[in-house]
């Protein structure tokens, strides 16, 4: 199953998805090379890959989309893919945005791992489901681009960390010199935390209509709901205290990983065992 | 037409001679136009830096004075005598002219190795020269190698990357932690060469504010006024360490100028803002113990050397990288100019043998007298057929085989040919 092309020819998700993985994998490549060798044209051509990769991925996710008759949410693996397109995106936002690119060496191999668990574990798509409309669409791509930018939070305060941890036991190694700096990354993992956030409240918004117009109630508790909320709870306490004389820095930074693992939590156990709870239909 | 450089740098005399032999820009050029007028060299060009002199030369090979033509001026020029210079000077023919020439531009001949000023005091020395039309087809396709020998080396290996000084060492911590420095302020405490050094970098990187402070105020104004900084009085240290993120200290004493408990009031004063302390003082200046502030980063010159020493080895490992580039290129300039003396002596050879038809059948004129005029023409034009058939195998040959080019220069020695200027010649002899 897949796009149909011009000429009658059906190009595969799953072959879209190995070119896919291809081309961000010399992303990495380039990203790699640029963290090490510090050549600003290898990074634009990292860019340039990533944005290609993004192409390619955004028609393998379409040519899924049409197989199943929905955005392709419905199994975890179908969904990591999505996942995974989000997560490149919103990087090459924020890249836009910091003008630094040392981070998609950290970034691409997450990208690659979340396409990877698709293509291998289930490059099948999942049967065709019921219609659920455009709002629950939106309510799920919403939540899905949360969860990346969050991802993106996380890679930005562990690279911190490492950084702040080498600068003060005065060890700084040569590849540390190409990284951003401390003062950057922190400001690069706000940024993320504030397009998790603005998604996360977009996303339970529209999951509250839906709600609404299925059971006539604007908040259905159950364990889905729960967690969205606690991350959001997680994230908002970040955004107050992570300006504060007894938080900014490394603290901070602490705080937004340990916040990262309620929104794991919520993309495997949640989903994997508690999703029946959570069902618009 | 040989390259030939005379030159003295940094690690064949002093830095009190290297002065006196210094050329500034103008001068440098004064020199050279001198060499050129005087009929020494065809072209030349003066490299001047605060690590050397070096003068590069092209001249025919006919003439036999260069050597001595270009000593003699470089003395003159500096009022001094030759025999001061015994043992100073360096003379470089050729391919060693050429290689030393790359290694300079690559940074492998300077004293901080790689260092990045260098290919730019290249280009506009060679841009000068140029532009004064001291430079032909052989010193520009030199110059413009050296320039494209630079970037390579800059760009594909490591060489010319990170800190070399403790000041810059320190500047560049700074930027890890705290990004461009224009948002930030800084407070230098003390006014000694390295206080005064830290102070000229931290402005040469565009920090937002800068404060200068010493006990001594007077000294402290002429630094501040030196630095485009803001004096401030020794007395009101609290309130700087309250709003200055970086705070380089260098200063005369055996006391702890900041303790730990003035850091940590200062932290608390700043909202735990970050801070990077630079101890450049010897003994030290600030309590190691502020180390375990959160929020403080705290270098001492033990500390800094140490990344500079680090630097020091990964640039040195850098460099067989960088002298595979030079020798690439020595390589490349070497068959273009074996090339191009090639070209221009079977050029002369070509004209020689016209010449030679020329005076043989002026000398058989009333030979020839018996033949129509038409006929003379058509005798004239097969001789001239014959000259370039002669040559056509010789030609193609010394196109293809880099060999034979390097040997067609006997040309010259077997024909005896006058030298004449590759430019004057077409094919991969023309301007570099």
């Amino acid at each position: 199953m897949g796009l149909q092309g011009g000429n009658g020819v059906v190009i595969s998700f799953t072959a879209l998805g190995y070119t896919t993985a291809g081309i961000y994998a010399a992303s990495w490549a380039c990203y790699l090379g640029k963290l090490f060798a510090g050549n600003k044209w290898t990074g634009r051509v990292a860019t340039v890959l990533l944005a290609a990769g993004m192409a390619t991925h955004y028609f393998a996710l379409l040519a899924r989309a049409y197989s199943i008759h929905s955005v392709p949410y419905q199994d975890l693996y179908g969904s990591t893919s999505l996942l995974a397109w989000f997560l490149a995106l919103t990087y090459l936002g924020l890249e836009l945005l910091h003008r630094e690119r040392a981070m998609g060496a950290f970034v691409m191999p997450l990208v690659l791992l979340l396409l990877g668990l698709e293509l291998v574990v289930a490059p099948h798509a999942a049967p065709r489901s019921p219609a659920r409309g455009a709002i629950f669409a939106l309510h799920v791509t919403s939540n899905i681009l949360a969860y990346s930018a969050f991802t993106l939070s996380f890679v930005y305060s562990l690279v911190y960390l490492v950084q702040d941890y080498l600068l003060r036991r005065k060890r700084p190694v040569a590849m540390m010199w190409r990284l951003p700096a401390l003062e950057d990354l922190e400001r690069m993992a706000r940024s993320g935390v504030w397009v998790g956030l603005g998604s996360l409240i977009v996303g339970i918004s529209f999951g509250m209509a839906v709600d609404h117009r299925l059971t006539g109630q604007m908040l259905t508790p159950d364990p889905k709901v729960v967690i969205s909320f606690l991350i959001l709870a997680f994230y908002a306490i970040y955004l107050l205290v992570s300006r504060s004389p007894a938080w900014r820095g490394a603290r901070a930074s602490v705080l937004c990983m340990a916040s990262y693992f309620a929104v794991v939590f919520s993309y495997t156990v949640v989903n994997l065992y508690l999703s029946r709870f959570h069902k618009f239909y | 037409m040989g390259v030939y450089l005379l030159g003295v740098n940094h690690r064949t005399a002093g830095v009190a001679l290297r002065e006196r032999l210094h050329f500034s820009p103008e001068e440098g050029l004064r020199a050279a136009t001198k060499l050129r007028n005087d009929g020494v060299v065809d072209e030349v060009v003066v490299l001047s830096t605060c690590n050397r002199s070096e003068v590069y030369t092209v001249a025919a090979d006919t003439r036999t004075d260069v050597e001595s033509g270009v000593e003699r001026n470089f003395c003159v020029h500096h009022a001094v005598e030759p025999e001061q210079l015994n043992g100073c000077l360096y003379r470089r023919r050729g391919r060693d002219a050429v290689e030393h020439l790359y290694r300079v531009a690559a940074g492998l001949d300077s004293m901080l190795l790689g260092e990045a000023e260098i290919l730019g005091q290249v280009r506009e020395t060679y841009l000068a020269a140029q532009r004064e039309g001291l430079t032909g087809p052989i010193l520009n396709r030199l110059f413009q190698a050296s320039l494209e020998v630079g970037k390579r080396v800059r760009a594909e290996t490591r060489l010319g990357a990170q800190a070399m000084s403790v000041a810059s060492a320190a500047m560049k911590l700074a930027e890890q932690i705290f990004g461009e420095l224009r948002d930030n302020a800084a407070a230098v405490l003390g006014t000694g060469a390295m206080g005064a050094k830290a102070a000229m970098q931290l402005r040469a990187r565009g920090i937002g504010r800068l404060w200068v402070s010493n006990r001594n105020p007077e000294r402290a104004h002429e630094l501040a006024a030196r630095s485009g900084a803001q004096w401030a009085p020794w007395d009101k240290t609290a309130e700087l360490l309250a709003q200055a993120d970086i705070v380089v200290t260098s200063v005369a004493g055996t006391d702890w100028t900041l303790t730990r408990e003035a850091l940590a009031a200062a932290m608390h004063a700043r909202g735990n803002r970050r801070m990077f302390l630079i101890d450049l003082g010897v003994p030290r200046n600030i309590d190691p113990a502020a180390a375990e502030l959160y929020n403080i980063f705290l270098y001492g010159v033990d500390d800094l050397n140490e990344i500079v020493e680090q630097n020091r080895q990964a640039r040195e490992s850098e460099v067989p990288r960088a002298e595979a580039i030079v020798r690439a290129h020595v390589e490349k300039f070497t068959a273009w100019q074996s090339g191009a003396n090639a070209v221009a002596a079977l050029a002369e050879l070509k004209q020689k043998l016209r010449l030679q038809r020329e005076l043989f059948t002026d000398a058989r004129s009333e030979d020839l007298a018996r033949f129509s005029a038409d006929e003379r023409e058509r005798i004239l034009r097969m001789m001239d057929d014959l000259v370039e058939e002669i040559l056509r195998e010789p030609a193609e040959r010394l196109m293809k085989d880099r060999e034979v080019r390097e040997r067609a220069v006997l040309l010259r020695d077997l024909f005896g040919l006058n030298e004449t200027d590759p430019s004057n010649s077409s094919g991969p002899g023309g301007r570099g």
